[in-house]
């Protein structure tokens, strides 16, 4: 057995293994009857039915030829990480230490991520961009945000 | 006449002070981000949803609107100058409109794409104000098993138009309609796949989907790609207006493009690409007068064309949204969500309960267009400098603006750590070749689509022929199996695959 086009191959494998814990998950729930249709009804449904369509998209993947293969290629791990992390950051800092300085940290830390990075516009970027989303955000739109750091921590 | 009333209900809302404010804000915020490459109208509408929480329902509707035709506009400009269709809209612009403005045309290009558009836009402000109350008192019509039928088309149609793996973009939507299963039960109460966690049991936020996957995941995509030597446009743009001899070849484009775009955007699934592709098919089809251009070479009739089509085709977009509920594409998804977060159920209902929101909401459409051939064609400058500004300054600044959205929704950063995760889902999607805006749909229609069938099934005593026995509900399922029949007859699926490619 050959792969023969590597992307659906592996979109097929994730149908597939979505659908079916979606459908074992709902088996949890009461399940009804047709004339009843209980929690579980419809999700369990569209679980064996994503189910199938992964099958079928595994089974092309498998059957027919594509000129070059369809590879995945490879990852960009690099910005992957680094904006993930970064916007993980944001969610956990700014309760804590306030917009003027987590807005900074995730410009700059994220910048990071392209191979066009320098410090400066990084800086810079980082400067007005706090000083526009306070503006807008804050000033402009009302939305409570927290500015500064809190002392005893908010408490996420 | 009633067409006159309402219309001129709209035009009393859509020209107070305010709502002409946010209207001339999303067109500008619309070109804007249609300009940008990289950042497409479905990550800007998510960033801004959180913001609208502090508008009234009708300006932030009108905003929302207003960045939708915007990018269209946007989309075409980059498309004609530097070959860079800012929209997927305007891929087939950039094939006779680039090669104008390579000929030092680009200043008739830009006015036949941006008058062309002008007036698509008020046509298809007529159709939506001529055809949506009929429709709505069709809908008046509909049962569940109606409208989950309807659904299934819906959801059916958006895909089988698309390009890509059918299969693919059917496993897609199911998937969003599973996401959508992740929610507190409405007929039991039961929370479902929540995980015990508290802030599931509300169900998972579109806008952090939407922000995670669209946003965040795109971001993830552009930077993974080498940094593109992009072509950077030089020369100026003089000569804005088109000779007698263009308009004369632009206007009859200009009326087909209108027709088609028209009826192909209220197709479900249809909207601005599929229209502006049909009519630059229909242009080459047509034949022009002797010694004109040739297509590929800089025909005005191939830009003209499938600008006005890809306009009408987005303003009539708005019909299946606006009197059903039902979203045709992901930004009206995104619309019904921003409905639904301002406390309006969308449906035939709306119409008759906000009829200022609703007809505001058309006028301010057309008002909407009118200031765009204003505003753009004299600021095109603006535009192009826009386009110089590095990827490095922007994509920071979607992020800052993706985050800050994302906490404010709650004030909770759980809502930030989904849209993360959300994220890596995105760019893994992108990594497979699964095209991620069949799933929005299917997320939002997803709950409704549940309590109809479920509704349906109470009513007919557990019977699954209802479905069939009913004749529009089963003249919807008929119709829906047959659009994925006549897709996958091989014939239809190599002209399918031929006229994406095209694009390319």
């Amino acid at each position: 057995m050959q792969i023969k086009s590597q992307k659906d191959f592996w979109s097929g494998l994730m149908f597939l293994g979505v659908g079916a814990a979606f459908a074992i998950g709902s088996l949890e729930y009461s399940f009804g009857s047709s004339a009843r249709p209980g929690p579980a009804y419809f999700p369990f449904g569209l679980g064996v039915l994503m189910a199938i369509l992964g099958g079928m998209v595994l089974f092309t993947s498998l059957t027919k030829d594509t000129p070059d293969g369809d590879p995945v290629g490879a990852f960009a791990w690099r910005p992957l990480v680094i904006i993930l992390a970064a916007v993980a950051l944001f969610g956990a800092l700014l309760p804590r230490l306030g917009l003027f300085i987590t807005l900074p940290l995730l410009v700059i830390l994220s910048a990071m991520a392209s191979e066009e990075f320098t410090i400066k516009d990084a800086l810079l970027n980082a400067v007005i961009l706090t000083v526009m989303s306070w503006a807008i955000f804050s000033k402009g739109l009302g939305l409570t945000i927290p500015l500064l750091p809190t002392i005893f921590g908010a408490g996420a | 006449m009633d067409l006159i009333h309402n219309l001129s209900i709209g035009f009393q809302t859509a020209a107070t002070f305010q709502n002409l404010f946010y209207a001339l804000a999303g067109a500008i915020l619309g070109t804007l981000i249609g300009v940008l490459p990289g950042l497409g109208p479905v990550a800007t509408i998510a960033m801004l949803l959180p913001s609208i929480y502090s508008l009234d329902a009708t300006p932030a509707l009108i905003m929302l609107a207003g960045i939708y035709y915007g990018a269209q506009y946007g989309g075409s400009t980059t498309a004609i100058l530097i070959n860079v269709p800012g929209e997927s809209s305007s891929v087939v612009t950039a094939i006779d409109g680039y090669q104008m403005a390579r000929k030092g045309r680009a200043g008739p290009a830009l006015a036949a794409a941006g008058l062309g558009s002008f007036f698509a836009g008020c046509v298809g402000t007529l159709v939506i104000a001529a055809f949506a109350p009929p429709l709505t008192e069709l809908a008046f019509k509909f049962g569940p098993a109606e409208y989950f039928s309807l659904m299934v088309l819906g959801l059916i149609g958006a895909v089988v138009l698309a390009s890509g793996s059918l299969v693919k973009a059917i496993a897609m939507i199911v998937l969003g309609l599973l996401l959508g299963q992740i929610n507190t039960d409405v007929i039991s109460g039961v929370p479902r796949f929540s995980f015990d966690i508290p802030e599931l049991t509300d169900g998972v936020g579109f806008v952090t989907i939407a922000m995670g996957v669209f946003g965040f995941g795109e971001i993830i995509a552009n930077l993974g790609m080498p940094a593109e030597s992009r072509e950077v446009f030089t020369k100026d743009v003089k000569g804005l207006m088109p000779t007698k001899q263009d308009f004369k070849d632009a206007f009859p484009a200009v009326l087909r493009g209108t027709a088609l775009g028209s009826i192909l955007g209220v197709l479900p699934g249809g909207g601005a690409l599929l229209a502006s592709f049909a009519a630059y098919t229909v242009e080459k089809k047509v034949r022009g007068r002797s010694g004109e251009v040739p297509f590929g070479q800089g025909n005005i009739r191939g830009v003209a064309g499938p600008e006005s089509a890809n306009n009408a085709g987005a303003q009539t977009s708005f019909i299946p949204m606006l009197t059903l509920g039902i979203p045709p594409n992901a930004v009206m998804a995104l619309m019904v969500g921003a409905m639904t977060i301002k406390g309006i159920q969308p449906g035939p209902q709306v119409m008759a309960s906000n009829p200022e929101l609703f007809w505001g909401l058309i006028a301010s459409m057309w008002i909407g267009n009118l200031l765009l051939v204003i505003l753009n064609l004299p600021l095109i400058g603006i535009w192009i400098k826009l386009l110089t500004v590095p990827y490095r300054f922007l994509f920071p600044a979607i992020l800052v603006f993706c985050c800050i959205g994302l906490y404010t929704l709650n004030n909770n950063n759980f809502d930030v750590y989904m849209a993360a995760g959300f994220g890596l889902v995105g760019y893994i999607f992108y990594k497979i070749g699964c095209e991620p805006a069949p799933l929005l749909l299917g997320f939002i229609l997803g709950p409704m689509m549940e309590e109809n069938l479920r509704r349906a099934l109470l009513l007919s005593r557990g019977d699954w022929s209802t479905f069939m026995t009913r004749p529009l509900s089963a003249g919807l399922l008929i119709a829906s199996f047959l659009m994925v029949v006549v897709v996958m007859l091989p014939s239809i699926k190599n002209k399918r695959e031929e006229a994406f490619q095209d694009a390319d």
